[in-house]
């Protein structure tokens, strides 16, 4: 006989049995353990009729293919840039993914990305756990000019983001701040006055810690209007 | 990034939103946080936190001072507390934290260690002063001074009994204290002088720097850091500002 | 002469005081203090990073370095600080308690690190670390199928009893300290020593009960972990 021993939206600390029995699967954050579907995440559980998953609250970003990234250039080779992006090995971009623009050989690469230069990118290839490709062609990607960088718990990047976009888009609104959110938990922050760059770290800072209560966004929203009329 | 804190501190305001001369908050002092320790207390600054401890034993006096008790004084930046710091024996920073932190206590004559003399010549108290930095988010040294001032001033002396330390068995009598040296840092980041720098201002951070001051005002010792030159009127104004918040952390211990 | 009665009045089965809090230490990937009685522990985890040197590197799996210290203060005897034989030693047993619960698979090449270090120790600060550093780690995200949850139980005297203190430790008539650890979900032993002189019985009936006291112990850590998301 299979049961479910955990509630949707429920936290779960890892080792906790969530189901018994195989009519259970386990997906993201969970394991079989023989009879048991056992959490190996501390994590919100989901439950998706027979799938049963932990979504992490906590942990350091991992890179998956396909992510938007901000990261900072650490290195100008030869053949390429190496960035670093908040994971323990730098991506790498290659001649041919720094740019729309035909790169030659032999070119000034730092004519394009210098040490120490933010740059928004997407990963486009994993090979190996120490090779992790990065491309700037594609909409949206570049170098990002003079800004904050603000580290943020990567789950919590969802949160920040909104539902298309809409909490983001909030918080540029009132501040007037350009604002780009990777999905290593990095936020690039820029604005024209530094109290509005100031506040809209603090609408982040909110965001991130409560992430999990609903109604979010209307909160954030009050906070942001009542700030605006001080 | 650190271009990025000059440039909007220009505008004179800093990036989380705090005044030129204002402190992370909140600053709390806490004492006896281990009851194997003579004295102890942590101080949480803002986000960072440090913790002192102070052992005693008896030993034999410095021959250039046989009638004076002895302070030595360590730090370790633990790498527990920050993902810079590495393991193994203290580095040049660690051991510039403790030296400074030394100084205020010992240039000011805090501690009576006239008093510390058990048999001229032969048996004295040693008083050791450990600074273990739990989390590190920015102004180390201040917050450091600041717990080892605050647990020395709560220090009571160990049961002697002939030449030997009973270890665990404390009296009721506290180390003698002549005045409360604070210390108290001024940092200068591009045209702008502020005081408790965060993180990201660290980075940024051409000089600072630390005076340790006594309620009179005299100052007792003092550090300059960083890499770039500054001129009097800069030494002078960073040297007002530290006073000036020194009487802040003042009111903390007391 | 029998042992009939411990010093703070605790039946012989039963742990002292306990406190757990997760995320404590701000810049870690994961922390947690973990208090027994009068003995408190900090743990912080940082990783996964990269590991130097380089050759150390494992191309199959992340690894596990732990780093088990005393502050000076933290004994009534000062302890010069910097690693001894002693923290060397336990860093290593504490890793391998640990360890039966991670999974690094996925982190190849990257090194996860573990810090603990003892404010105010009155015995039994090895198995504080190791609760404390089960918790960090499942605060800092770590893949796991299960947590660590630790004690010492030992004989004091002719009886068997759990979580000894430092004077029991100290008893005249003679102590022995079996520090212990279990995975509470398989209830599997992860960490195994003893100081001292028990027989094969006595430490079976020991074995049992510390068992017993561990599940006392998951639960607090069970609390302190959801505690720091729920608020």
């Amino acid at each position: 006989m299979s049961e479910i021993l955990v509630k949707d939206k429920e936290i779960v600390v890892p080792g906790e049995i969530l189901a018994k029995g195989m009519d259970f699967l386990p997906a993201g954050g969970a394991i079989r353990e023989g009879e048991n579907i056992v959490a190996c995440r501390l994590g919100l559980i989901s439950v998706d009729n027979r799938l049963v998953k932990v979504i992490p609250l906590t942990g350091r970003y991992i890179p998956k293919s396909g992510d938007m990234i901000v990261g900072e250039v650490a290195e100008v080779g030869l053949n390429g840039w190496r960035v670093e992006f908040g994971w323990a090995f730098q991506a790498n971009i290659s001649l041919k993914d720094g740019s729309n623009d035909y790169i030659e050989r032999g070119a000034d690469l730092t004519r394009y990305y210098t040490h120490g230069d933010l740059v928004v990118g997407k990963i486009v290839k994993i090979a190996g756990p120490k090779i992790i490709d990065l491309t700037m062609k594609g909409p949206g990607l570049r170098k990002l000019g003079p800004g904050r960088i603000i580290e943020i718990n990567p789950q919590k990047v969802p949160r920040v983001i909104g539902k298309a976009g809409s909490m983001i888009s909030m918080i540029k609104e009132h501040t007037g701040c350009n604002m780009i959110v990777g999905q290593n938990g990095r936020v690039w922050l820029s604005g024209t006055d530094p109290k509005k760059e100031a506040l809209a770290v603090e609408a982040i800072r909110m965001i991130e810690e409560q992430s999990h209560i609903s109604g979010l966004t209307d909160a954030v929203k009050k906070f942001l209007e009542k700030e605006a009329k001080k | 990034m650190n271009n990025y804190t000059k440039t909007v501190l220009e505008s004179g305001v800093r990036f989380d939103g705090r005044k030129l001369d204002e402190f992370k908050k909140p600053i709390i002092i806490e004492l006896g946080i281990s009851k194997n320790a003579e004295g102890s207390a942590k101080v949480t600054w803002g986000e960072t936190e440090v913790a002192v401890g102070i052992k005693m034993n008896v030993g034999t006096p410095y021959p250039d001072s046989p009638d004076k008790g002895v302070l030595i004084t360590g730090a370790e930046l633990a790498p527990m507390s920050s993902p810079d710091f590495e393991t193994g024996p203290p580095g040049q920073q660690a051991i510039e934290l403790a030296r400074v932190v030394d100084r205020g206590i010992r240039e000011s004559n805090m501690i009576d260690t006239k008093k510390l003399c058990i048999k001229e010549g032969e048996l004295v108290w040693t008083v050791f002063l450990d600074i273990y930095i739990l989390n590190d988010s920015g102004n180390l040294i201040d917050a450091a001074a600041l717990a080892a001032v605050a647990a020395l001033s709560n220090t009571v002396f160990p049961k002697l009994e002939g030449n030997q330390i009973k270890f665990g068995e404390f009296t009721k009598n506290k180390l003698p204290i002549n005045l409360l040296p604070i210390t108290s840092t001024a940092v200068k980041i591009g045209n702008k002088i502020l005081v408790d720098p965060s993180l990201d201002e660290e980075k940024a951070i051409d000089a600072r720097i630390t005076v340790a001051v006594s309620e009179k005002g005299d100052i007792h010792a003092m550090q300059k850091g960083g890499s770039v030159g500054l001129t009097i009127d800069e030494v002078d104004q960073m040297i007002d500002l530290a006073i000036k918040k020194s009487k802040e952390l003042r009111k903390l211990i007391k | 002469m029998s042992y009939t009665k411990r010093p703070d009045g605790r039946k012989f089965d039963e742990t002292r005081e306990i406190e757990a809090k997760v995320g404590i230490i701000k810049r870690a990937d994961g922390s947690a203090m973990f208090r027994i009685g009068k003995t408190i522990a900090l743990a912080a985890v940082y990783g996964p990073k990269e590991l130097y040197p380089a050759f150390m590197q494992k191309s199959t799996t992340g690894i596990l370095r732990c780093y088990y210290d005393m502050m000076s203060f933290s004994v009534t005897e000062r302890k010069r600080p910097g690693p001894t034989r002693r923290s060397n030693e336990i860093s290593m047993v504490t890793r391998d308690a640990l360890l039966p619960v991670l999974d690094l698979s996925k982190f190849q090449n990257t090194v996860v690190d573990i810090f603990i270090n003892v404010i105010q120790a009155d015995a039994g600060t090895r198995c504080a670390g190791i609760c404390a550093a089960a918790m960090a780690l499942a605060d800092a995200g770590i893949p796991m199928k299960d947590l660590v949850s630790s004690v010492s139980v030992g004989k004091v005297g002719d009886k068997i009893v759990v979580d000894l203190d430092k004077t029991e430790e100290d008893y005249e008539e003679g102590a022995t300290d079996l520090p212990l650890a279990f995975m509470p979900g398989t209830g599997k032993v992860t960490l195994l020593q003893l100081d001292g002189n028990m027989s094969k019985d006595e430490i079976k009936k020991a074995l049992e009960m510390g068992k017993k006291a561990c599940e006392g112990i998951y639960k607090v850590q069970k609390e302190a972990l959801k505690a720091r998301y729920k608020k």
